[in-house]
């Protein structure tokens, strides 16, 4: 497959792994925000490539792990509104909520769809004309222009029964908020390659700017990881922090101003939850009056009992960097893949799901 | 984050495009790249098409990595 | 089918209630849509019990077929019916002979439908060279099965001298996989609505025991054999891996694949290795004897792909341990809850 294989080849993986190792001369510490990147770190081995001077930890980059447990409530008391289908995409349907969860819903009779596409649940919206399809919007800048976009074609079709529940968050306040917290010190981040596509390079110079951490953007396939920490090390070695691209075939400095422009036009930004943080300033997404008609939170109104956190759930610390996921007592004894606790062992970009299916570190 | 795949744009119908990968043919939107041409890749998010791959950029990038390879002392 | 009422002669396409009842409808339907297709002396003679000597051990084999949609590319539920069954007689090492064919039907499934599924199950009975000896039909009212179910158990005799377990892997011990992996599972999920995407993919849904009487001619060590449908290679690979006590270590670049299978996997976030397949076997073999069986295997239709991909080793039992393409080697774990395309 072209523009994959090519990044996976191995000689060029030992080269640079080899190269890694002679440059970097004493111990850093990485976060990979983004749990695509845990995963596919895990997935190719890349922590047994790199020395074990490079410790990596995982970050808050997983949308659905991020989602506040009183979100999730109220996406599944959604689903239980008479004439109500509920359109989302996959993951989120076994995270439990507070007392309940989306596929505990469907199981007691709710219409959950799972969706590969806001243009699958606009199709819902059309063969449905007498119920409101409402979907779940979790995702961060990768996603947001995605949803916009289907908010502005269902006003141009007229669909009028679609809805858009605007869960979405952006990266570079949580990072600030990290940073400020300051509870694990970074030496570099491993920057979201997809988000990037949509944000360019610019929102993350504060990154190197106001707090001399050193930030390169990268892809997902080994090769990309592997230059990226290549990267890294050399501007930490030469204590020269920046914003560096290292995903350059997918990242443009400015981003994509098309997606920019349209997620403008629908969205604003707005106080977001996250889990294990609590709220950001200005770090979501909320659908502007003009849109309002397709806003589900200005449309529906659901009456919440408390939120309730799973005891003895670590995601909050997992999701801050704080802990590894083999430091969460739980992890593999009550919290697995198929019973999960929390998020992060269920989600397929949790960082508990990546250890738990791919072995921490094997060799 | 998330997941993004490279797929070569086959044909353009409006703001959608039918793309190939391996064989594999899917429908998607370009309503956020609507500068894409057939033949060019693009990675797809969720049905939508985010961004074109620079492929200039990504032979840099290759380039680079194989020079690494070829300075490299691991094999000698 | 013409239908006989109290108020005079009606056609149907469609089964009805009554075609589950007993009556006269069943005997129609039996007898007009059923039984010319897959007739043979014993059930022909459509006696409660279907009669029969068999000498030597016998292996007794079920399952049940729910799959969703009903036809797909490469098969449909009644040849995945008949080839699940036969596969799983097979991987005791038995020569697969009679089967049980049980359906129930919802009311208003289409009668050409059903003539279409009973053609492939007689297909692949007559591939797999095994009667169908006796059966039962049902129907339910409509919303109380989803189009169709179908349940076949299978009798199969297992020759002298034969011992084929999940639980004999022995260290040294090669792992042979009879061909390319996932291609069951990304034909079903083409199928499924809102994907819109097409694949030039089939079900690899095939009757695997010849390939198996061949491998056992070839060689009497063949130590365990498994079907690895759902939960993909994956899964049945852990399976043996803890009945047997060891540990299976597999190289990532050896495992057969289809480009199209991969890109597919690709754009639904799928591991292949966790994706289910209907036409394949994990063999483990005794080293001295797996080229041979390869050889043998290759020669097979089903088998002509068909690569050793791992050894069985005893540092970590229980677990599989995969090289990966890279270099560095990682856990692979069972496939834990359902196969949801991972988007974000």
């Amino acid at each position: 497959m072209k523009f994959i294989d090519e990044y996976q080849d191995n000689k060029l993986a030992e080269s640079l792994a080899y190269r890694i190792a002679n440059h970097c001369s004493h111990k850093i510490r990485l976060m990979e925000f983004c749990g695509g990147h845990t995963h596919a770190i895990m997935r190719h081995g890349i922590r047994q490539l790199v020395p074990e001077t490079i410790e990596m930890r995982s970050g808050p980059g997983c949308p659905v792990c991020v989602t506040a447990t009183t979100d999730l409530d109220k996406a599944i008391a959604l689903a239980h509104l008479p004439g109500t289908i509920i359109a989302t995409f996959g993951d989120i349907m076994r995270v439990p909520g507070s007392y309940s969860s989306l596929r505990q819903a469907k199981a007691d009779g709710a219409d959950i769809r799972i969706v590969y596409s806001t243009m699958d649940a606009m199709e819902i919206a059309k063969a449905n004309a007498n119920k409101s399809v409402v979907f779940v919007g979790i995702g961060f800048e990768t996603t947001a222009p995605t949803i916009a976009a289907s908010i502005i074609k269902a006003r141009r079709e007229g669909i009028e029964n679609f809805y858009v529940l605007s869960l979405l968050k952006l990266t570079p306040p949580v990072m600030k908020a990290l940073l400020d917290l300051g509870e694990v010190k970074l030496d570099g981040i491993i920057g979201p390659g997809h988000v990037s596509v949509i944000i360019g390079s610019g929102p993350y110079e504060f990154i190197s700017n106001d707090y001399r951490v050193a930030c390169v953007i990268s892809g997902f396939e080994p090769l990309d990881i592997l230059l990226c920490i290549d990267k890294l090390v050399q501007q930490i070695e030469a204590g020269q922090p920046r914003v560096e691209i290292a995903y350059s075939r997918g990242v443009r400095p400015e981003g994509n101003l098309k997606a920019l422009e349209l997620m403008g036009d629908v969205f604003e930004t707005d106080g977001a939850n996250w889990r294990g943080i609590g709220i950001i300033p200005q770090s979501g997404l909320k659908i502007k009056k003009e849109y309002e008609h397709f806003d589900a939170d200005k449309t529906f109104h659901v009456s919440l009992e408390p939120a309730r956190e799973s005891k003895g759930c670590r995601c909050g610390d997992i999701l801050r960097g704080v802990a590894t996921p083999h430091e969460c007592k739980l992890f593999g004894r009550g919290c697995t893949p198929e019973r999960p606790i929390g998020p992060c062992m269920v989600s397929s970009e949790g960082a508990c799901a990546a250890y738990y299916r791919y072995g921490a570190s094997y060799d | 984050m998330c997941l993004a795949i490279p797929v070569r744009i086959a044909s353009i119908d409006g703001d959608e495009a039918e793309t190939e990968i391996a064989g594999v043919r899917r429908r998607v939107s370009i309503a956020l790249t609507p500068q894409a041409k057939v033949g060019d890749y693009v990675l797809l998010h969720t049905g939508y098409a985010i961004g074109v791959v620079d492929e200039a950029e990504a032979m840099e990038t290759l380039k680079l990595l194989e020079e690494i390879a070829a300075v490299s002392e691991v094999h000698r | 089918m013409l239908l006989t009422t109290d108020t005079g002669r009606v056609m149907t396409d469609a089964i009805l209630l009554a075609h589950g009842s007993g009556g006269r409808l069943s005997h129609n339907l039996i007898e007009g849509e059923i039984l010319p297709f897959l007739a043979n002396p014993m059930l022909s003679k459509l006696d409660d019990s279907a009669v029969f000597t068999a000498n030597g051990r016998l292996a007794f084999t079920t399952d049940s077929y729910v799959v969703n949609p009903i036809f797909f590319p490469g098969g449909d539920i009644g040849k995945l019916a008949v080839c699940g069954t036969v596969n799983d007689l097979s991987m005791s090492g038995a020569k697969p002979a009679y089967l049980s064919l049980s359906v129930i039907i919802e009311e208003g499934f289409p009668l050409n439908k059903l003539g279409q599924i009973i053609r492939s199950i007689r297909a692949a009975a007559k591939e797999a060279g095994v009667d169908i000896i006796t059966g039962d039909t049902k129907v339910v009212n409509k919303g109380q099965a989803d189009k169709l179910f179908v349940n076949t158990s299978g009798i199969g005799i297992v020759p002298d001298g034969i011992d084929i377990s999940g639980a004999n892997a022995m260290t040294g011990d090669r792992v042979i996989l009879s061909g390319s992996i996932g291609e069951h599972g990304i034909a079903i999920m083409s199928q499924r609505e809102g994907l819109r995407f097409e694949v030039p993919v089939e079900s690899d849904c095939a009757p695997l025991n010849r390939l198996v009487a061949e491998m056992l001619e070839a060689s009497p060590n063949i130590h365990c054999l498994r079907d690895p449908t759902r939960g993909g290679i994956a899964t049945t690979l852990n399976e043996l891996a803890r009945q047997s006590r060891v540990s299976i270590v597999i190289e990532e670049n050896k495992i057969p694949i289809k480009e199209a299978v991969r890109a597919a996997c690709e754009l639904l976030g799928f591991d292949p290795v966790h994706v289910a397949n209907e036409g394949k076997l994990v063999a483990i073999v005794d080293h001295h004897d797996a080229d041979e069986v390869l050889a043998q295997m290759k020669e097979n239709r089903y088998g002509g792909s068909a690569a050793i991909i791992g050894e069985v080793r005893d540092d970590h039992p229980g677990k599989v341990i995969m090289k990966t393409r890279l270099g560095p080697s990682r856990i692979v774990d069972m496939l834990s809850g359902e196969l949801l395309p991972r988007i974000c």
